[in-house]
């Protein structure tokens, strides 16, 4: 169990999301940074897709009531575990009763908190990823409060203990953030000239940046003619472009549907680095084609399978003394 | 024009699907550019083709009103086998014959039109210079076919309305629409199925849940259904309410052939 002694500024639980519901319009939710939830679940030495918690600019509190090995990743926030600075990107065992401590996010936006076994909040279609707009899944659908208690499932089998994220593995988020992009689906709706301003232009992160999506400003992105299609359904990255010209990035929580063209989609190994921004961060568009698309996304599972490989023969030292 | 002229002109100039990407993990099958309850079936159909086909490393489809989204993992299914997979479906089983012989479920909705529960119900019936009581009559007078869900977890796009009481969106959305309520845009109605911001001029309120998460069958519509409303007094409402409460009520379902030209 882990009590939740303050709750940071916005902290739910998350898993990989709640696939296979959207055509019910089901948001699929879910993690907005799969890489660096991934991450955590593999230094917890959890099973892909396991509920973790994901914490947003500021971290909380939380009192660990068994002992327990917990993962941290994603945006840093000076984690301390009773009192000791405690490096990101790191799995750390926890005697009970321990309490972590994280403060204001000093790089990116989002960090995941992984506890060995995963957090057990019950299943709602599927998965314990929290929509808020519809109070599903999660903790009674909400974020976290203080005073909360949150389940902690059995203890997996493998033994992966305390280690540290590979310094090449860790990503680096900064305030200029290049995503790459596809064209489509709707890129016809957008004269040459537009799909040029769109790429060559940098936009801001606006205030109105959340798990549904990323609101940004800069240059106007004008329509050939017209500025609404017929609905349809809104893919995760999908960039759409309102009436007013400004880019809407959709994420995590987007809903199923929507009725702006889309000129592009964020691919999916590039989406974590928008997951970090925060208002104020300036983003770019870089065309990729599907190739450069699919080879980002081998190098993620690569990464992941590296460090994989990692844990396990840091586990086999441990174990064994030295290989 | 009349859904029968849109589907006839959807007919008379069929357009080749065109399939697009979405991202390294999506593609879009764009089946039409009109909505038409043909093109629409034709969509559904195809969605329902391919989750029960579920070609390995294929995620997940989403039906909308021309169009379907389907989202899969490049690295066990490569774009090309998918639009080869759908490119046969569609070359083989997209037979009228096999749509018209497919059933449609008809659900009662009951629905206390105007005063709190329709706040906009007067504004709609002034707007067209109705009685209020001829508004509800056209709202009741047919059966909509449930062409989308989309937007928060159930809620269906029904079409299609009268254009005697067709009616824009409020220019500012509400920022709380209470879930049940029955909203007109356009041509279009429908029900919001959980509390929500919302642009749809509101007519009447539905005591059925249309969101269930904890049920066996969480969602009521499907894409395809149809739906009629009834008119129901306030009391009754609350009656239906009460059972819902308690767990007795069932919505009504009936089981029907699909009318129209052969979908």
């Amino acid at each position: 169990m882990i009590k939740v002694i303050a709750p940071g500024w916005f902290s739910t639980v998350q898993d990989a999301g709640r696939w296979g519901y959207q055509a019910y319009g089901m948001p699929v939710a879910g993690a907005m940074d799969r890489y660096a939830y991934r991450v955590a679940n593999l230094l917890a030495g959890n099973r892909r897709g396991a509920a973790a918690l994901e914490l947003t600019m500021l971290g909380g509190v939380f009192q660990f009531q068994q002992a327990c090995l917990i993962a941290i990743a994603g945006a840093d926030m000076s984690a301390h575990l009773d009192g000791v600075r405690i490096a990101n990107w790191s799995a750390v065992r926890v005697p009970a009763g321990g309490v972590l401590a994280l403060g204001y996010a000093l790089t990116g936006c989002r960090a995941y908190l992984a506890v060995k076994g995963g957090i057990d909040t019950p299943l709602v279609l599927g998965s314990h990823s929290t929509y808020i707009r519809a109070g599903v899944g999660g903790l009674g659908g909400r974020a976290l409060r203080t005073g909360d208690v949150l389940p902690v499932g059995r203890l997996g089998s493998a033994g992966i203990g305390p280690a540290a994220l590979p310094g090449e593995l860790v990503p680096s988020y900064e305030h200029e953030i290049r995503l790459k992009v596809m064209l489509g689906p709707q890129d016809d709706l957008f004269r040459a000239e537009a799909i040029r301003t769109f790429f060559e232009s940098s936009y801001t992160v606006s205030n109105e940046a959340d798990r549904m999506g990323f609101r940004l400003e800069g240059p106007k992105i004008p329509h050939a003619d017209r500025v609404e299609i017929i609905s349809d359904a809104l893919p995760e990255g999908a960039v759409q472009v309102p009436p007013d010209g400004m880019p809407i990035v959709m994420m995590a929580d987007r809903q199923t549907t929507g009725g702006y063209p889309k000129i592009a989609t964020v691919i999916g190994p590039s989406l974590p680095f928008l997951a970090q921004g925060r208002p104020g961060d300036r983003v770019c568009f870089e065309r990729s084609s599907e190739e450069e698309a699919l080879a980002a996304l081998r190098l993620e599972e690569q990464r992941c399978l590296d460090m994989q490989r990692f844990l396990e023969l840091e586990e086999c030292r441990r174990l064994f003394g030295g290989a | 024009m009349s859904a029968a002229e849109r589907d006839q002109a959807a007919v008379d100039h069929a357009p080749a699907i065109r399939m697009r990407s979405a991202g390294e993990g999506g593609l879009v099958i764009e089946m039409g550019r009109v909505i038409a309850p043909r093109i629409n079936a034709a969509v559904q159909h195809l969605a329902e083709k391919l989750s029960r086909k579920r070609p390995e490393g294929m995620i997940e489809v989403v039906p909308a009103y021309c169009s379907l989204l389907v989202y899969f993992d490049p690295l066990v299914l490569s774009r090309a086998a998918l639009v080869e997979a759908v490119a046969r479906i569609v070359a083989g089983d997209l037979e009228p014959e096999v749509a018209a012989s497919e059933r449609v479920r008809i659900i009662q909705i009951p629905v206390c039109y105007g005063g709190e529960f329709g706040p906009d119900l007067d504004y709609v019936a002034q707007v067209h210079g109705l009685t209020t009581e001829k508004v509800i009559t056209i709202h009741r007078a047919r059966s909509y076919r449930v062409y989308m869900v989309g937007f928060t977890p159930g809620f269906p796009y029904l079409g299609e309305l009268s254009e005697r009481i067709a009616t824009p969106r409020l220019e500012k959305p509400r920022t709380l629409v209470p879930r049940g309520s029955v909203g007109i845009a356009g041509t279009q109605t429908g029900i919001y199925p959980v509390d929500s911001p919302g642009g749809w001029r509101l007519i009447g309120r539905t005591p059925v849940p249309l969101f269930m998460p904890e049920a066996a069958h969480p969602f009521l519509f499907s894409p395809g259904d149809n739906v009629r409303f009834n008119s129901v007094t306030a009391d009754r409402y609350r009656e239906i309410a009460r059972q819902v409460e308690a767990g007795s009520y069932l919505p009504e379902v009936v089981s029907a052939c699909r009318e129209g030209a052969g979908v």
